[in-house]
This record gives structure tokens, sequence and C-alpha cells, in this order.
């Protein structure tokens, strides 16, 4: 398996072929309580999608009613040209790696992942070579007659992996696989996840509310928010263009700034620069990393920068930078990610370029 | 689990069927006694016809009956007595202690309830006749008390599971000692298996016969005095004090059933106390 | 943490009394076992194998005790056929009213053996409510006779009283399935049928044996039912105890046959549990 791990393409949805998966619509609710509000997306074949959520956003019940553990309340999926949703779970071509694994106590390593192929009845022989071949492909075949109690988490987390994908789904969906494991087996499961999903080539579907992983391991991000689509996109493109407020704050760090638009310009506490904008009120998203002290830059970015002055009163160590919280004269308070420095105090200049700053919208106030 | 429309469940459509069939062989043999408690012409015939309390009223007059009742209450509470005083300790040591013996302790505490009756029953009668103790009530306490350590034993080990050593742990360090401990902070958080073990044992000793059997002396207990009279003959006055007694059963159990439930929905609600807590 | 004291206060008092009332009783049954009565009513401590040979020897014990397991183990299935779809209906599609249905099913647990055993007694008579019934509608003519004082009586009536008792561990056992094993089971293409043979029934099975066990052995042991409801075709070997100890006074024979029900039952026991820990996946 390659260990350097290419670049993510953004694939468009509609790059050509048809869909893989297309949800269209699905609402879903628990007695009074809607958890899912018209949620329309599709899935491309071979795609990498993320659902990211907060609890309580719904990516998990999405990712049951695609599976078939619930149905939605109203609502269509379509997988090519055929309904799934109408579909009971073990008739469906798709598979799920649950979130604590769900393997069997009391069959081995071997059966648990030979299950699927025995219930459909396949030849014995064709199921022992399936089996060692996707044992193979998790690197898990000394465990084989071993016992799902007697291994660790990690390995019982594979061992879920192969046994969804000896079936050959056509999709596979997975439900916040590795929030169990500790940091360090974490970060090695989402690089080895996503190589094996290469390597496959069919399309997954990843529940998680951690947005460094979603970055890190889709080719696409559907972020959701109180059951609805905030967006969706890559990773580069919902990080550098947020839709909203909330994407913004959610996905990484970033300073969130109100501003007026008259004419042509925005006032944005004591600076000003030129937007093409309609007027009225604004909202943008500062990245920290993209806000600059100016002592410290090799002469300053060049021209068209917005420069102004703030005081340093918070900084926080983060390895290789520093996090700093800095005041400005009008009370503004932004964050700055800057190079590591021992001791920050006093006043800064800093600068940032204005097309950095992105406009969002605001998403109905919520705490 | 719901499972979208089209989805086969023709097995399972057999089940409630099921459940009810079997609800209501359990329940109406005990719902046609009561019915016929009422009955005038007495047990049997059916319909039942000339509903009337006279049954009722031969019962409520029937001294021997009420003097069983006294018994049998007497047995139970000093019953519920012994099998707490030693229950208790026993879970106790199940829990933390280790003894030589202790495996053969455990079965041993739990064999009165998985063995029938007669076993335990006739042992003990010959352990009181060798000893030349009369049979009386005294030795009928002895024999309850011995069945249901086990029953006080299994409800306060269950309850010791769910309690939070670090509190005698604080006590101790506090200044409090083992004794003290165990009066402020061990048995108050134990208080509601304890009451749920009493219910549970005073319930089964009063509808206690099997092992009473063997080990009766001059009086009666409720259930045996019942018995005396079954042997004599059937009348509807034992069908009114059946159901009385079946009344007073489905309270206390229903009783018993409400504080596990309460003591356990205490437990959540502290666990999820500690997890917001924590962050 | 706890003082040698503390450790003592608790584990002596219950040792001793354990020990007082339970063990020393054992041993005693074990000792009367070996003894022998003399033919003027008196007990005679010689040590003897006559009692176990007698037990083995004459017809009417050995017969008693065949047909006590016979009665026993019909008791057995139809408790298991009557608790396991009534304990797995409740486990996973009862829903809201899960909690409801479980206390359904307790309280007769509860209430009084006599209560129901008597219950039963009249309802099955020939002028009970049964055949008073049936003849009130016209199905029958004349009183059903085997419905009472036969073995027919005692196995039903055991069946009522133990069904709950088998019922228990079986829920329990079902309860602790984690109910993603299921759903993962689906998700591999089992249908509900397939997942209840392949995962739900296997899980089960320790809960089905501490239930067959209580059954059996529970009915096994019993004597009161034979006594109101089983006739003279419905003795039970428990029965003959009794009767051994009261009026037939033999009671190294009793003991005897006490010990023999009591090692009979310990060994299903140990049995039981050895199957069951197999079973057990934890």
């Amino acid at each position: 398996m390659a260990t350097i791990i290419e670049p993510t393409l953004a694939r468009s949805p509609n790059s050509g072929a048809q869909p893989l998966l297309s949800i269209r619509n699905i609402a879903k609710s628990f007695g009074k309580n809607p958890v899912l509000r018209d949620i329309s997306l599709q899935i491309a074949e071979g795609e990498f999608l993320t659902i990211l959520g907060e609890s309580g956003s719904g990516k998990t019940t999405l990712l049951r009613i695609i599976a078939g553990f619930e149905s939605a309340t109203s609502g269509e999926i379509w997988m090519e040209d055929a309904r799934l949703d109408i579909l009971p779970p073990y008739r469906r071509r798709v598979n799920t790696v649950f979130q604590h694994y769900a393997l069997f106590p009391h069959l081995t390593v071997e059966e648990n992942v030979g299950y699927g192929l025995r219930v459909a009845k396949l030849p014995k022989e064709e199921v022992a070579n399936r089996v060692e071949q996707a044992l193979a492909m998790v690197k898990m075949t000394a465990y084989a007659k071993s016992k799902p109690a007697k291994i660790s988490g990690g390995q019982q987390q594979r061992i879920a992996l192969a046994r969804a994908l000896v079936n050959r789904p056509r999709l596979l969906l997975l439900d916040e696989p590795l929030s169990a494991l500790d940091a360090n087996l974490r970060r090695q499961m989402q690089v080895e996840l996503k190589s094996l999903q290469r390597e496959v080539g069919i399309s997954f579907v990843f529940v998680t509310h951690d947005q460094e992983e979603a970055m890190v391991m889709s080719d696409r991000i559907a972020l959701l928010r109180r059951g609805e689509l905030e967006q969706i996109a890559s990773p580069r493109e919902i990080y550098g263009r947020p839709a909203t407020a909330y994407t913004a704050q959610f996905i990484g760090h970033t300073n969130l700034l109100q501003g007026e638009v008259q004419g042509g310009v925005v006032r944005c506490h004591s600076l000003d620069w030129p937007v093409g904008l309609p007027d009225g009120p604004v909202w943008f998203s500062l990245r920290p990393e993209h806000l600059r002290v100016v002592n410290l830059a090799v002469g300053s970015a060049g021209v068209n920068v917005i420069r102004f002055r703030g005081r340093v009163c918070h900084q926080a160590f983060h390895g290789s930078t520093d996090l700093l919280q800095v005041e400005c004269e009008d009370g503004l308070k932004l964050s700055i990610r800057t190079a590591t420095r021992e001791n920050w105090h006093g006043e800064l200049e800093l600068e940032f370029s204005p097309e950095d700053a992105v406009a969002v919208r605001k998403s109905e106030e919520k705490v | 689990m719901e499972f979208p429309v089209s989805a086969a469940r023709s097995t399972s459509r057999w089940l409630p069927w099921h459940a009810i069939a079997v609800f209501s062989f359990l329940y109406l043999p005990i719902i046609t006694l009561i019915v016929y408690s009422f009955n005038g012409p007495g047990v049997g015939g059916f319909p039942p016809h000339n509903l009337t309390l006279d049954w009722y009223r031969m019962l409520f007059v029937d001294d021997a009956i009420w003097e069983s009742v006294l018994n049998s209450l007497k047995v139970a509470i000093a019953a519920i007595a012994i099998s707490l005083t030693f229950g208790i300790p026993a879970a106790l040591a199940l829990d933390r202690v280790e003894f030589p013996g202790k495996a053969l302790f455990r079965r041993l505490v739990l064999l009165p309830l998985i063995l029938p009756g007669i076993i335990t029953g006739l042992s003990l009668s010959i352990l009181f006749h060798d000893s030349h103790v009369k049979f009386s009530i005294l030795t009928i306490v002895l024999g309850h008390g011995t069945a249901l350590i086990s029953v006080a034993t299994t409800e306060v080990f269950a309850g010791l599971q769910k309690l939070d050593r670090a509190q005698e742990e604080a006590s101790l360090d506090l200044g409090a000692n083992y004794w003290q401990t165990f009066w402020r902070i061990t048995i108050p958080n134990l208080r509601l298996s304890i009451i749920g073990a009493a219910l549970l044992i005073f319930t089964l000793s009063m509808d206690e016969i099997a092992v009473s059997f063997f080990l009766i002396g001059r009086d009666n207990t409720l259930p045996l005095e019942i018995w005396g009279r079954l042997r004599r003959g059937i009348t509807p006055e034992i069908n009114a004090i059946s159901s009385i007694i079946f009344v007073f059963s489905l309270i206390a159990i229903v009783t018993w059933y409400r504080l596990r439930a309460s003591a356990e929905a205490k437990v959540e609600i502290a666990t999820e106390f500690e997890t917001t807590v924590q962050g | 943490m706890f003082s040698r004291t503390y450790r003592a206060a608790i584990t002596v008092p219950p040792l001793v009394w354990v020990a007082v009332f339970l063990l020393v009783p054992y041993a005693l049954l074990f000792c009367y076992s070996f003894w022998s009565v003399s033919p003027n009513q008196t007990i005679v401590h010689s040590w003897t194998l006559d009692n176990y040979r007698d037990l083995f020897r004459v017809n009417v014990y050995l017969q008693t005790l065949f047909r006590s397991m016979w009665i026993a183990a019909r008791v057995m299935v139809f408790s298991l056929l009557l608790g396991y779809p009534l304990a797995y209906y409740l486990s996973f599609h009862a829903g809201a009213r899960k909690e409801l249905f479980y206390q359904l099913v307790i309280i007769p647990l509860w209430v009084s053996y006599l209560v129901r055993a008597y219950a039963w007694k009249t309802i099955l008579g020939s002028d009970g409510v049964l055949n008073t019934l049936l003849q009130y509608v016209h199905l029958t003519q004349h009183p059903l006779d085997f419905l009472l004082y036969s073995p027919f009586a005692v196995v039903l009536t055991l069946t009522h009283i133990y069904t709950p008792f088998a019922f228990l561990p079986i829920y329990a056992s079902l309860e602790h399935i984690p109910r993603n094993l299921v759903e993962a089971s689906h998700d591999l293409g089992a249908s509900p049928f397939q997942t209840f043979w392949r995962v739900i029934f296997p899980l089960s099975i320790p809960g089905v044996l501490a239930g067959a066990t209580f059954a059996f052995v529970l009915s096994l042991g019993d004597f009161l039912a034979p006594l109101l409801l089983g006739g003279p075709s419905g003795i039970m070997i428990s029965n003959i105890v009794v009767s051994l100890f009261g009026a037939a006074y033999n009671w190294p024979l009793g003991a005897a046959i006490s010990l023999s029900m009591l090692l009979l039952v310990l060994a299903l026991l140990v049995l039981s549990e050895k199957v069951e820990r197999k079973w057990s996946f934890r």
C-alpha cells in the first residue's frame, strides 16, 4: 500500500456518470421531534463522503436511514435507478461498520467475517477464500480463530471493517468507527481507512463529529446542523470558502467580524476596505493564520493589506505555532496564529489581505 | 426497531398471540378463583351465580384463620430480622473479603432457593428432632430465616455493586471508623435494597409452605391452616382468603418492583450527572 | 482497606449460621441414610447400604422416581415452550409496554403456590369450573375424569407455577444481547428468522439452560401438587419421602431417597453451570 497519500481531488457529484446514491428530500421526526429536515444530496461512485455534525445534528439518523434501521418520515432514497428506502436492511447492497463494532461474541473472527456470505448461502470454498482475502486486507490473518473478546479495540474495528467489505457492497457506511480509539491509533486508522477506500474503490459514507478527521479523510464533507445540510463541499473549499458563520466556526478556528457595507466599501470596526457586495450588514470569517504580525514578516505582504495595531492579552503554545489573543483600540478581539515565540507582549502591528476575509451567511443564531 | 414497510414480518405476527395465551394461562385460574369466592352455591359449577359476600363474612369470624394469620405475621417479621442480620454481612463478605471456602459458601447460601423445599425442610427437621428442640413457631422461624437469607444476600449484593466505594473511603478519610461508616454511609446507601429484600422476604414467608410443612408444631401458619382445611374438603371460604392473599401479594410485589425501578433511575441520574460534569 | 475485625464481623456470623442450619442438617441426612430402623420403631445407628439397595431394588420406588422425572421433564419442556417466546416478545417486540408486561409475568411468581394449586383443583374437578363449563356449552356430556387426580393435573399445575421461573433467566439473557448485534446481522443480509437462529438464540442458551434446570429440579422435588391433584397415579418421589418420615416411619430410607434426590439435583446444577459457562461469551 502506498504510504504517500495523494491530494484529494474535488469530485463534483455530476462528473459524468449517474450518482450511486441519491437522497431526495429526506425528513425524519421522532414523535413531534424533527431530527432531519429536507435533506437532499448525492453520492458519487467511489467517493469518500463524510457527514459531519455535532451530536443532535441528525448525522447518525441519516446514516441509519440509509442502512435501513430507521425509515424516513418522508422523502426517498435511490440507488442508481432503483428505490432503496423501501427495502429492509438485509436486502440492500449496503453494509455498515458500527460504532462499537457489534462483533458477534459467540463466533470466531473468521466466522464473523464470513457471516454475510454464509447467510447468502455461498459455497464453502468461496466463503473461505473471500474471508481469507478480507482478513489479509485488514492485516488480521493471524487472529482468524480468535474470539472477539480476546482482541483489542483497534483490532475489533478492523474485523468489523473486513466483515462489512467482504460482502462487496455498493456502499459502505461507517458510524463514528474511530471514536473509541485513542489519539495515535486514531490517526493511524484514518490514514489506513483512506488508503483502503482508494484501493477497494467503493463509496464510503463516514459519520463523525470530529472536523479534523473529516478534513483528513474526505473527498467531500456534508456538514449537518440541526437536521439541515449547512454546506457540502470538498475539505479545502469548506475550509477556505465557508458558506455560513456556523461552518466557519465549526471547521477550524476563525474570527467572525461584523461590518456594514455602504457604497462598495465595508466598514468593520475601525477598518474599511472595498468589497463588491450590496449595501447592508455583512459578516466575515477571517482565519487566525491569515492575520500576520508585521514585525515578524519579511517586510509587509505588499499592497492591498489592511493594517492595524493590537495588544497581546493572551498567548497559547501550540507546538509549532502560537495562538494569540489580541485586543485592538476599539475593543475588537482577534485570534492570531503565528510562528512561535517565547514571549509576546505589548503592542503589535498586524495586517491581513481583504480577500482572506470571506463573507458568510449568518444562520439563525444558536448558542 | 422499525423496518420499511415491505419487510416480512409474518414470523413475528404470532408472538403477541402467544403472549396473550400465556398471560391468560397464568391469570385465568386466579381470576376464576376470585370470581368464585363470590359464588353462592360454592366452588365449581358454571356459570357463577347467586353472587354473595357470605364467604367473606364467614372468613371474618373464622378465628382459626386469623390466629394463623397472626402466626404467619410473627414468623414473617422474625424471618426478615434473621435474613437481614445474616444476609447483609454475607453480601458484604462476598463482595469484599477473600476467605477460604468462599465459593462453597456462595453456593451453599443460594441452595435453598434452587432446591426443592422438601430437602431444606426435612434436613432441618432432622436437626431439630435430634437436638430435642420442640417443633413450634420457633422452628418455623429458623427454617424461613435459613431459606430466605439467600434472598437478602442477593438483593443486597446487587445493591452493593451500585454503591460507590469512594463514599466509604471518604468517610474513613474524614475520621469515621468502620462501625460508624457502616451505619452512616453503607447502610443508608443500601436502603432501597434492604427495603426491597424485606418486602420480598415478607411475601415469601407469608406464602411459604414446603419448608414449613416439616417444621410445624401446634400452631399453624396461614398456608398450613389452609392446607389442613383443603385435606378436609373445599369450601369457598378458602377462595375468599386466597383472593385476599392474592391482592396483598400483588401490592407487595408491585411496590417492590417500583422501588427497584426508582433505585435504578437514581443510579442513571447520578451517572448522567457525573458524565455531564466531566464534560 | 477493611480491618480484620470488620472482615471477621461480616464473615463469621453468616458462616456460622450456614454451617449450623445448612451443613449440619445435610450431614445428618447423610448419616441417617446409612442407618436403619429397627422393628420396634427406633433408629439403629449401625452403618449399612441397605437403604440405597432398597431404593434400586424395590419396584415402586424406582417406578415413582422415573414417573417423577418424566413429569418434571414435561413440565420443563412446556415451561420453556411457553416461556421462551414470551420472553422474546417482551425483549424484542414489546417496546414501551415491556416494563408492564414484565411485572405481569412476575406477579404470579410471588403469589402463593398454594393459592395457584388450589385454583387448579377447583377448576379441574368433576364438578369443577372447566367440566361444568364444557357441559354447559354442550361440548361434553359427562365430566372428564382425567382432568383431576392424574399426572396430567400435576403437569398442568406445575407448568403453571414454573413457567415464570423458566421465563426469568431467559428474559435476562435476551435483554443482555446488545441490539446492535441484531442490526449488524440484518446489515449483513440475514433475515429476521436467520438472525434469530444464528445470533439471538445461541446467545440466549445460558438463560434457557438456567430456566430449564429450575423448572426440572423444582418440579422433581415437588410434593404438594401431587398431594392436592395427583391422585394415586400422580404420586411423586417426594410424596414417598414424606410418608416415610410420617406414617410409614422409616427415616433412614427417607433420608436415603432425599439424599439421592439432593445429589441428583446438585449434579444437574453443576452440569448445567458447566454447559452455561461454555455457552456464555463474555
